[in-house]
């Protein structure tokens, strides 16, 4: 297992150099386009525990990262410093070269426009219905007709699968039902980054399967980057193109599913041996 | 030094080291409280300034402040007219025997009817909105908070401060001094209705005696301070539902300091004002 502090571990290095070739390839598309996401020194503290010391991560355009690790081991608490819910005590975050930490509230507003999230229990709004929640960031943040609008609503629950319940409250939905929802809602403004936090969380595996379904078609249709923080190996194995295990702060291992599944290191080997 | 002398040195020797401990002990026990206070003025005085700057940029949430004036206003005007009413009720029983032993039967009306708009009215309005408009935000941003829907509208764009705050509190503001109106009619009327059922008067006769001598700022000033009781029912509730943490029992919790703080703040608030009007308005 690596210290604390150490650089992550690139298994595509080890491996013939696969992940910078492609990295190659795509800044050669996109020469001058600035990653969709790019962490460079993250550091983040609850009083006297560290929860993230350090971390550097890059999410180019179309791709999926999960990042996994036990429990408090500061996974949510990295997407929520991504979208600016939390501030870092150090280091930066862009998003397509913009830098979030430093933005004022109208500049962090634009900014999350082009994210979408998904929270783990769905954070729903429980005062309206489903086809309000999804209609929110539109009616906030669009100039769309209510009939536009509610075609784009319409066309959004279809997207999920929860057409035939626009007018439920969210009390009267399943927790599976509940995350589409919550994604059809991440998916409104049309983002370029959805950032998922346990996605299938609390979720029967066949309610999980089709959750996981559903995100590689999002991929497939939308080409988005995805940041997925997730516990669920399976489902890790299913939708990522690139893994990144935390550990005490830090990224201690980054590659493929088979990669990190073949390490010999000991902490990884644990990790998806016994933590499934 | 004599050998008494020498055992009592010995004594306070000994004790030293213990008593200061004890002493310091006393004084953090005694500091927490105050420093917790001043730590609460200070991030309520962070959340007042977040709300204030929200305020004046656009949209300005006129559909969610349509939405509260109807909660705090229209769902609150059956409990505050009842107050008003019992409270109008109780001033002519009370009052009415007391006057009669003094041999002022004939300021009864006057009485109640200044009674009620100078005081009572505004007090018991802002207590009984305290509790209940306290208690619905506390807990309901509350439980906003605790399950990430506050974050989720922040995620999503929108300033939660604008949207869920400055929206209760401008209808609290607002609904305050019309919901003491309310009040203030129910009592008189209930007022009437007591005096008349002893001794029979015409309601017009009843409000003519009522108001005799009486001038604008007589109503006025009374009516506008629970204008302010709205600013610190809006605000307090929504701070205190908007910080809350610890899931359902933390909801409970805000719910709880919403209606306790809200009422402690109203009535300070009723015993500065008071002061205040009788200087501007003797």
């Amino acid at each position: 297992m690596m210290q604390s502090g150490q650089a992550v571990t690139p298994l595509a290095t080890e491996n013939g150099d696969k992940h910078a070739v492609e990295n190659a390839a795509r800044n050669a598309a996109h020469p001058v386009a600035a990653p969709p996401v790019l962490l460079e020194g993250l550091h983040k503290s609850f009083g006297a525990q560290k929860v993230l010391n350090g971390i550097d991560l890059t999410v180019g355009n179309g791709e999926t990262l999960v990042v996994l690790g036990r429990s408090g081991t500061g996974k949510s608490v990295l997407l929520k410093l991504i979208i600016g819910l939390q501030k870092p005590d150090s280091g930066s975050i862009r998003i397509h070269g913009q830098e979030v930490s430093s933005s004022g509230v109208e500049a962090l507003n634009e900014i999350r426009k082009k994210m979408g999230f998904l929270f783990q229990h769905a954070a729903l709004y429980d005062s309206l219905t489903v086809e309000e929640n999804v209609a929110f960031p539109l009616r906030r943040n669009g100039n769309m007709s209510p009939s536009v609008r509610g075609d784009r609503v319409r066309g959004l629950l279809a997207g999920v699968g929860m057409q035939d319940h626009l007018k439920k409250m969210p009390s009267d939905l399943s927790g599976g039902m509940q995350k589409r929802v919550g994604l059809a809602r991440a998916l409104a403004l049309d983002p370029g980054i959805l950032l998922l936090d346990e996605p299938t969380a609390g979720l029967d595996p066949i309610t999980s399967r089709e959750i996981d379904d559903l995100i590689l078609r999002l991929q497939e249709e939308r080409d988005v980057a995805s940041i997925v923080v997730t516990h669920d190996l399976h489902s890790a194995e299913t939708i990522a193109d690139r893994i990144v295990l935390l550990h005490q702060g830090n990224a201690v291992i980054e590659g493929t599913f088979e990669e990190l599944d073949h390490s010999k290191d000991k902490f990884v080997a644990e990790f998806f041996r016994h933590d499934s | 030094m004599s050998y008494d002398a020498k055992i009592s040195r010995r004594w306070i020797d000994q004790d030293a080291p213990q008593a200061a401990s004890l002493m310091r002990s006393a004084l953090a026990s005694l500091w927490s409280p105050i420093n917790g206070f001043l730590e609460w003025f200070g991030y309520l005085g962070i959340f007042g300034w977040q709300v204030m700057r929200s305020s004046v940029r656009r949209p300005f949430e006129g559909r969610e402040l349509i939405r509260q004036l109807d909660e705090v206003g229209s769902k609150s005007l059956p409990l505050v007219a009842l107050a008003g009413a019992a409270i109008g009720a109780v001033l002519a029983l009370e009052s009415r025997y007391s006057l009669i032993r003094f041999g002022a039967k004939s300021m009864l009306p006057a009485a109640i009817v200044f009674s009620i708009i100078h005081e009572t009215g505004p007090i018991v309005t802002g207590l009984v909105v305290s509790g209940r408009v306290g208690a619905g935000i506390g807990a309901e941003l509350g439980s906003m908070k605790v399950t990430e829907q506050i974050d989720a509208i922040e995620a999503s764009g929108v300033n939660p401060y604008k949207l869920l705050a400055f929206t209760r509190i401008l209808a609290c503001i607002l609904m305050l001094p019309l919901l003491t109106l309310a009040a203030d009619f129910c009592g008189v009327v209930a007022g009437w209705i007591v005096d008349t059922l002893a001794d029979p008067i015409s309601f017009q006769k009843f409000l003519h005696a009522g108001l005799a001598g009486a001038s604008f700022s007589d109503f006025l000033a009374p009516t506008f301070r629970t204008a302010v009781f709205g600013l610190i029912i809006g605000t307090i509730a929504c701070f205190q539902g908007m910080r809350s943490e610890g899931g359902t029992e933390g909801v409970g919790r805000s719910a709880t300091s919403s209606v306790v703080l809200a009422s402690l703040f109203v009535i300070l608030a009723d015993v500065i004002l008071v002061k205040f009007i009788l200087v501007f308005f003797p």
